[in-house]
């Protein structure tokens, strides 16, 4: 739908890589392209891929630019620039709109549930692994099992177990629930990476008298360190943005995190009619993953690519 | 030493594996025996009532139109969005000039791209979808107010609010948010595929058609089958769920185009009161994911290439 929207600015487009990319290839290709060769899919494929890139960026821009609009100008003139930047919209969003409460709930959360999710998804992962005994292949089968079976299922009798325990609609409980179900993600991939790792340090620990336990934490799981942070950041996004599992077992106000916290927003801004507010809290909560993403963007796309290419 | 090794296996794996059954495993386990029962949800006592929920489903409309929904999700949107990601990742990877020394070359400012495309992996569904639902406002949306501009006024469509669209406009919010993540996969995958195989081909008069196909295609498939599965299951769950949920009238409307199963499962069991016909949908649903999941492994089933 929108590839045919957009296509008639296409022919417009297709000059632009060349303005725009020589900066960017500077590095990559110093040689000015005389060769003609392949030159026209070369222009056909600096199109698509412009195309495909404006229509990822326009989205993003197009709110950034909204939550710095006053309300009636976001409504008559959707497209036009803010006349002053109204960066009331963002403290209003920050304190009015409880933006401040659902980053600190989410903060909290995803702190509880990584840390969780890392040491007992390692633990697991490493036993399974480095360890024969009777069951191995049954536990492990079990773990992995998770990530292909419909999450929605198993949250209607969760409801439940959870309200029974008194953890609904508790921070300690949400993290209970995000650490079990990164698990099945965690262990199948930290499994096979304690597979990779030498043998011969964890037995020189050994011989040398040290205790199981104390070879895991203090020689495996420094050299495990690389899939650590790939699988941990993996979960961090994961958990950050996860919608489903709060949206079910949290629903008191007081303790919703960052993304049902939105939607909230959404809701309740219907009534009241603050929509540049809730377009600064929409754009709040993408900046700070948008700008780790920047930094350490070899890493992420490390962390989330890598268990698709096990 | 053998009794110290079960005591630190079974000290090491007591803690996550007692979370998981408890949270995970358990719950699957009650939610199949649930089904056959007529339990609400809001009081403790429930009967056993054998199929019944079954035949219920089998008579619901709207159970119908959210499975065909969701079969649609996941039959359509991996193709596309696979499609899509290894169209671009192909043309990243090998779209370029050829240059002196190199066969075949990416396109300049590829990592640019790369950087680009990924972004909205990293951000929330529900974030995006919001995103989208102020997008596709007919009177004010981004969208509209673009046809505006070029001068499609008169063809401004209802988007979400028109039954014979609102489904597609969901779909293309998918799309929008995972081909990204592919992009970039599969170009990991394209980059480890040795340059001599392209060389070859192209010494033999091949071109980049037959090279994507013969060369590139053949080699990427255990990462093509794998993405297929994954974004099925996306499709079928999580994903089609918070999309649903927040961009569409109802949530599910209009007039049922757009309902899937993961959101009549939650609205049964959340909203109307009927968990246990919720579990029944929901043990349909797993069946629908693991039929896929075997389907696709079986159908791409191919001798598997080392290079």
């Amino acid at each position: 739908m929108k590839t045919t929207d957009t296509s008639p600015p296409a022919g417009a487009q297709e000059p632009a890589p060349a303005a725009e990319a020589p900066p960017l290839a500077k590095t990559a290709d110093p040689r000015p392209a005389k060769e003609t060769k392949g030159g026209v899919l070369s222009v056909f494929s600096h199109g698509v891929l412009v195309i495909w890139a404006i229509l990822v960026v326009m989205p993003l821009l197009w709110a950034v630019m909204t939550s710095f609009k006053d309300d009636k100008s976001i409504f008559t003139e959707p497209w036009s620039l803010p006349d002053t930047l109204h960066f009331e919209n963002w403290s209003r969003a920050w304190t009015q709109a409880h933006m401040s409460d659902y980053f600190l709930n989410t903060i909290l959360v995803v702190a509880g549930s990584l840390v969780g999710t890392l040491l007992l998804g390692s633990m697991a992962a490493y036993v399974l692994a480095r360890f024969e005994f009777p069951g191995n292949r049954f536990i492990y089968y079990l773990f992995i099992g998770g990530m292909s079976f419909p999450v929605i299922l198993a949250l209607v009798p969760l409801f439940y177990v959870l309200n029974n325990l008194g953890l609904l609609n508790t921070i300690h409980g949400l993290i209970l629930v995000y650490i079990a179900y990164s698990l099945p993600f965690t262990v199948f991939f930290l499994t096979s990476f304690f597979r990779t790792l030498p043998t011969s340090v964890a037995e020189a620990a050994i011989i040398d008298g040290a205790s199981h336990t104390r070879t895991f934490f203090q020689v495996m799981l420094p050299m495990a360190r690389p899939g650590l942070i790939s699988v941990g950041i993996f979960n961090f996004l994961g958990q950050w943005n996860q919608y489903l599992l709060p949206t079910v077992l949290n629903t008191d106000p007081e303790k919703k995190v960052l993304s049902q916290g939105l939607v909230q927003l959404a809701v309740s801004q219907g009534y009241k009619g603050d929509w540049s507010g809730l377009f600064a809290g929409l754009v709040m909560a993408m900046l700070p993953v948008l700008g780790a993403y920047i930094i350490f963007q070899r890493q992420v796309v490390a962390g989330l690519t890598a268990g698709a290419l096990k | 030493m053998q009794h110290g090794k079960y005591r630190f296996i079974v000290g090491f794996l007591v803690a996550p594996l007692a979370l998981y059954a408890l949270f995970v495993v358990w719950p699957f386990i009650q939610s199949i025996y649930y089904s056959f029962t007529d339990w609400t949800g809001l009081s403790p006592d429930f009967a056993m009532v054998g199929f019944d929920n079954y035949t219920r489903m089998l008579d619901d409309s709207t159970f119908w139109s959210s499975l065909r929904h969701s079969l649609l999700f996941a039959l359509l949107l991996p193709v596309v969005v696979l499609g899509l990601a290894l169209f671009f990742a192909f043309m990243l990877n090998v779209g370029g000039r050829r240059r002196k020394g190199a066969a075949i070359s990416g396109v300049r400012g590829s990592g640019f791209y790369k950087i680009v495309y990924f972004f909205p992996q990293v951000l929330s569904i529900a974030i995006v979808a919001l995103l989208f639902q102020f997008a596709y406002n007919p009177n004010s949306g981004a969208i509209n107010s673009a046809l505006d501009a070029f001068g499609l006024g008169s063809v401004k469509p209802e988007w979400l609010g028109d039954p014979d669209l609102a489904l597609w406009c969901v779909m293309a919010v998918l799309v929008w948010s995972t081909t990204g993540f592919f992009v970039v996969l599969f170009s990991a995958g394209m980059a480890s595929i040795p340059k001599d195989f392209y060389e070859a081909a192209l010494l033999d008069g091949a071109n980049r058609f037959t090279t994507f196909f013969r060369i590139t295609l053949p080699l990427l498939w255990d990462t093509v089958q794998s993405g297929w599965v994954y974004m099925g299951i996306l499709a079928l769950g999580a994903e089609s769920f918070a999309v649903v949920q927040i961009m569409t009238v109802g949530p599910g409307g209009p007039a049922d185009s757009t309902n899937v199963l993961t959101l009549l499962v939650y609205q049964k069991a959340f909203r109307d009161g009927q968990a246990a016909y919720a579990t029944t949908i929901g043990v349909a649903l797993l069946v629908v994911t693991l039929a896929f999941a075997a389907v696709v492994m079986r159908l791409g089933r191919r001798e598997r290439l080392e290079f």
